[in-house]
């Protein structure tokens, strides 16, 4: 068993009953609303769920335990780092004088908080040999835009105007290409080498008066470090063009690598990934940007300032004209960021060091334990926090898919890795172990992957129909989209029979 | 390493496996003159040292004033409910339901959230989930130009301004340009969206509008012309998106109901606690006809192979991991754990208990607007509000500050929140919600008083009072 209830339930909608729950909030006074006029007026009560307090929280507690997650086992999601969330991190969040700060109220009653950041940034620009950052971006894709649109300012105060192309190698993240296009730029898409990297010479020829910015992942999604990364960022300043490092694979270089001294003229962090804060479910995240010395001046605002009399306070409206201006509302996601700054003293510089040798001593161990079962499409070099295996052989000698391992893993109670992704290896499976799983996990999640492999020559259907021990099976995705029911309608609901 | 579980023993036997001597033989294909010079951090804090210190932080900060300050982000009360269903691991510390097998609860909630927040905006599609309500408007305003083919959005002033500038920001890139609409300066319309100056933005022919952008109630707390700006932006072939504020919902017309092809707006006060600026949850709806248009997750009902209802991350091709260049939008990871919050809450208030969270809002303004009537500070416009309005009050940012010193948070003042507008110079945007008590409007009204003729601070705070900086000097403590 995978995930520990396997009752579906009723929607809340039917769950609902009229004239259940209440005792919340203390009624109205009758008039309350006679001021309002009635054109602006809602003409009777939304039609939302009423459910007494035991009833709607069993909903929630019972669905709760249908999904699998990192407290409840083993997430190998590469290029999530799904690590160990620290409970304190979300006790430390939840402090009444972070959680109940108002986001405009006056620098002079926000001193703690804003101590906090200020000190996070000092944090993020020495582990990135970052000259400054904002911590502004909600996640990291909004920090790619930010990123790009801060390379975009920086040419256009140049007058270099006809830099209208963003170089991205075909291993990256969806994220690049989609953020080049949202900041008006072309995507042009560099092939990768045999070994993995960027293939060095078409990445030259496709270089030149036209390039705003290349963007780079490092270590790559493939999980290796980009060993000509040198002569790639020389290619890049050389031509005029800056240099975009994408960070979400920080978790493996911690210590080892700084892309600031490097010579990345700008960077995004996922502290969801590298800095534990937890995922949520699908958010939030925060996407701190570090930059170097080029585009300081455009960073958005407002930052924090640390004052003379060593205060510290916001940027007022305008102070910095500059500045590409604003990515969202307020200072930034700064519950997140609460959670990561608490991560990074946990650890010191010693300790977040061995959060990458750990992260990377696992992969290469896991990595290890399958060789011989998988094919390894980048051969036996080290990896760094991830690695990709390909089930192509088995596939051609067994029929038996990625996909399908992947859902049979499920029955083996793992969350199986990502599949076909980078999208250039076939039948592709990238897996992140992180470096707070313990080696009996490492080993037993091994021993499954080489079970499968066994049980696809010898009993393929069993894992062609996986997962057999799941809530639900395996889901009919094309009726979702050809026949889309994206809300609770009383009518669309019963043509669907309820769970019992 | 606080969280890590391996021994020496364990890592040997790695080494062995993986048939390596040292860890550092794992990073030598980084090039020896770009490896990291040192990483210069304070040392490892223990649990219990680092958590005297985050609280030590959190207490520098000033929560218990009497506060009336709203300007787009509210206090509420949370049931307590919330936070402990929030609090499950199997909740948030799950990622993006790529494997629905063992995702059915994520996906359900996204599914009962989409189906919520259609209910509060009458409209049918719901993305799940923006970063916040600036950059849900800010895709809202894309999406009429990629839906429109056209390349002008106006936006009215009256917009929060934050929303404004992220429009601005999220426009630089594509060739797209913003456009402010004024406000109506003076008489019973003033402070709201001016249609005759919308009507003339709307009709220039060789610039066409994609989208018209207004706020109900607006940033100034009054409420807009909504069905008047629809038509009008309808008129030109223009779409028309309305900010929204959730609990306002359900008291006010829903946007589907005048005429609004997209809403977007925060969904901070479904719940989720101020937290100096998030995260919170960017709310984003359109038609049933802008669905191929709308960026950000959505999930569907259908049926696994066995026939048993399932729930499905669907129309996944407007996203950038299958479409890359050609997406929607770039958004990957977004709000999903504070849309759970959101949904949560309503099913926890209910809809009865949301319309008195609304109503009581808008009766301690009423009350909190008499009060400040009373002692020299009188509503600057005119028109109706529902729970935010100005005050008008000479030297507002002084007075602020002193106020301030004696514990109360009076607002904003918006000469500094909006330096460039003559019309607020004197204006303190102040806001009541069902968390405000009398108490608190009784000590807001008599201090006021007290600072606008000139009495020095009572007793209890005399000596702060009176040198620069009371509540500041306790904050700084």
């Amino acid at each position: 068993m995978s995930v520990a209830g396997n009752r579906l339930q009723p929607t809340i909608f039917e769950k609902s009953s009229p004239g259940r729950g209440g005792g919340k909030i203390p009624h109205a006074p009758k008039d309350a609303l006679d001021r309002i006029p009635a054109a602006a007026r809602r003409a009777g009560p939304a039609a939302l769920p009423e459910l007494n307090e035991p009833e709607a929280v069993r909903h929630y507690v019972n669905l709760s335990q249908l999904n699998y997650a990192v407290d409840t086992g083993f997430y190998p999601l590469g290029s999530c780092t799904m690590k160990w969330n620290p409970k304190l991190n979300e006790w430390a969040a939840r402090l009444p004088g972070f959680a109940g700060l108002h986001p405009m109220a006056p620098d002079a009653v926000a001193q703690g908080t804003l101590q906090l950041l200020w000190e996070l940034e000092a944090a993020l620009a020495e582990i990135s040999g970052m000259t400054a950052l904002t911590l502004q971006p909600a996640a990291g894709a909004q920090g790619e835009l930010t990123g790009i649109l801060m390379i975009r300012a920086y040419h256009h105060d140049r007058g270099d105007l006809d830099r209208t192309e963003v170089l991205v190698p075909d291993s990256s993240h969806g994220t690049n290409p989609a953020t080049a296009t949202m900041a008006g730029f072309t995507t042009v898409t560099i092939p990768s080498a045999a070994d993995g990297g960027v293939d060095l010479d078409a990445f030259r020829a496709a270089l030149g008066p036209r390039t705003a910015a290349v963007m780079i992942t490092n270590p790559s999604t493939l999980g290796l470090f980009e060993a000509r990364i040198g002569e790639l960022l020389d290619a890049v300043h050389e031509a005029g063009a800056l240099a975009y490092m994408d960070g979400a694979n920080l978790n493996a270089i911690l210590g080892r690598f700084k892309p600031g001294e490097a010579g990345f003229d700008v960077m995004h962090f996922n502290v969801h990934k590298t800095f534990s804060t937890p995922h949520g479910g699908g958010g939030p995240g925060a996407g701190p940007v570090g930059v170097g010395p080029k585009l300081v001046a455009y960073l958005p605002s407002p930052r924090v300032i640390r004052d003379e009399d060593a205060g510290f306070r916001l940027e007022r409206p305008g102070e910095r004209p500059t500045s590409i201006g604003r990515m969202r509302s307020f200072v930034g996601n700064t519950g997140v960021l609460v959670r990561a700054y608490a991560y990074i003293r946990a650890h010191g510089g010693s300790g977040l060091r061995e959060v990458s040798d750990d992260a990377v001593l696992a992969a290469n161990y896991l990595k290890a334990r399958l060789a011989g079962t998988y094919d390894e499409p980048y051969g036996d070099r080290p990896c760094k926090h991830e690695f990709v295996v390909s089930a192509a052989s088995l596939k051609k000698a067994t029929g038996v898919r990625t996909l399908d391992i992947a859902k049979r893993l499920i029955d083996y109670g793992y969350h199986p890795p990502t599949i076909y992704f980078p999208l250039i290896v076939e039948e592709g499976m990238l897996i992140e172990p992180t470096e707070t799983e313990p080696i009996e996990t490492l080993d037993a999640f091994a021993e499954a992957l080489i079970a499968i492999a066994g049980e696809a020559r010898t009993d393929p259907d069993l894992v062609h129909e996986a997962p057999h021990d799941t809530p639900v099976r395996r889901l009919d995705e094309v009726k979702a989209a050809r026949q889309p029911n994206l809300r609770w309608r009383p009518m669309a609901g019963a043509q669907t029979p309820c769970p019992d | 390493m606080p969280y890590g579980p391996h021994t020496p023993a364990d890592r040997a036997r790695m080494l062995a496996t993986i048939g390596i001597g040292s860890v550092d033989e794992l990073f030598a294909d980084i090039p020896g003159k770009l490896r990291a010079s040192s990483l210069d951090l304070p040392e490892p804090e223990p649990e219990l040292s680092l958590a005297a210190h985050l609280q030590a932080l959190a207490a520098r900060n000033r929560v218990d004033l009497a506060s009336f300050l709203g300007a787009g982000v509210y206090r509420h009360y949370s049931p307590a409910a919330i936070d402990q269903i929030l609090l499950r691991g199997e909740w948030y510390t799950a990622y993006t339901p790529y494997q629905p097998e063992i995702s059915q609860g994520t996906l359900q909630s996204i599914y009962e959230y989409e189906s919520l927040i259609a209910e509060l905006v009458g409209l049918d599609v719901v993305s799940a989930s923006h970063y916040d309500g600036a950059a849900a408007t800010a895709e809202a305003a894309l999406m009429t130009c990629r839906a429109t083919r056209r390349e002008r959005v106006l936006v009215s002033r009256a917009v929060h301004r934050h929303y404004r500038e992220t429009i601005e920001t999220y426009f630089m890139g594509g060739g797209l340009t913003v456009e402010e609409i004024p406000l109506v300066a003076d008489g019973l319309a003033a402070g709201t969206t001016d249609l005759a100056a919308l009507e003339r933005l709307l009709a220039d022919p060789d610039r066409a509008v994609a989208g018209v952008v207004a706020s109900q109630p607006n940033f100034l707390g009054l409420l807009e012309p909504m069905s008047d700006i629809g038509q009008l932006a309808h008129a030109a072939g223009a779409l028309f998106v309305a900010v929204v504020e959730p609990v306002s919902l359900a008291v006010l017309a829903p946007p589907g109901e005048y005429g609004a092809d997209i809403a977007a707006g925060e969904g901070q006060p479904l719940g989720i606690a101020p937290q100096y600026g998030g995260p919170y949850l960017g709310i984003l709806a359109s038609t049933e006809a802008l669905v191929r248009q709308i960026p950000g997750r959505l999930v569907g009902m259908t049926t696994d192979i066995d026939g048993k209802r399932a729930f499905v991350m669907t129309m996944r091709a407007r996203e950038q991991d299958i479409r890359r260049e050609k997406a929607a939008s770039n958004i990957c990871t977004n709000q999903a754990l504070l849309a759970l919050a959101a949904s949560v809450y309503l099913a926890m208030v209910g809809p009865h208990g949301l319309r008195d969270v609304a109503a009581l809002g808008a009766a301690r303004a009423a009350e909190l607007e008499t009060a400040l009537a009373a002692v020299g500070a009188p509503r600057l416009h005119s028109g109706p509000y529902l729970n935010e309005f100005v005050v008008r009050v000479p030297g507002a940012a002084e007075v602020h500050r002193l106020l301030l010193e004696r514990g109360v948070l009076a607002g904003l003042v918006l000469a500094e929140a909006e330096p460039d507008d003559p019309a607020l110079a004197d204006g303190l945007l102040v806001c009541a919600t069902e968390v405000t008590t009398h108490d608190e409007i009784g000590r807001f009204a008599a201090t006021l008083s007290d600072v606008l003729t000139g009495r020095p601070p009572v007793a209890v705070e005399a000596g702060a009072g009176t040198a620069r900086g009371g509540a500041v000097a306790e904050a700084r403590r």
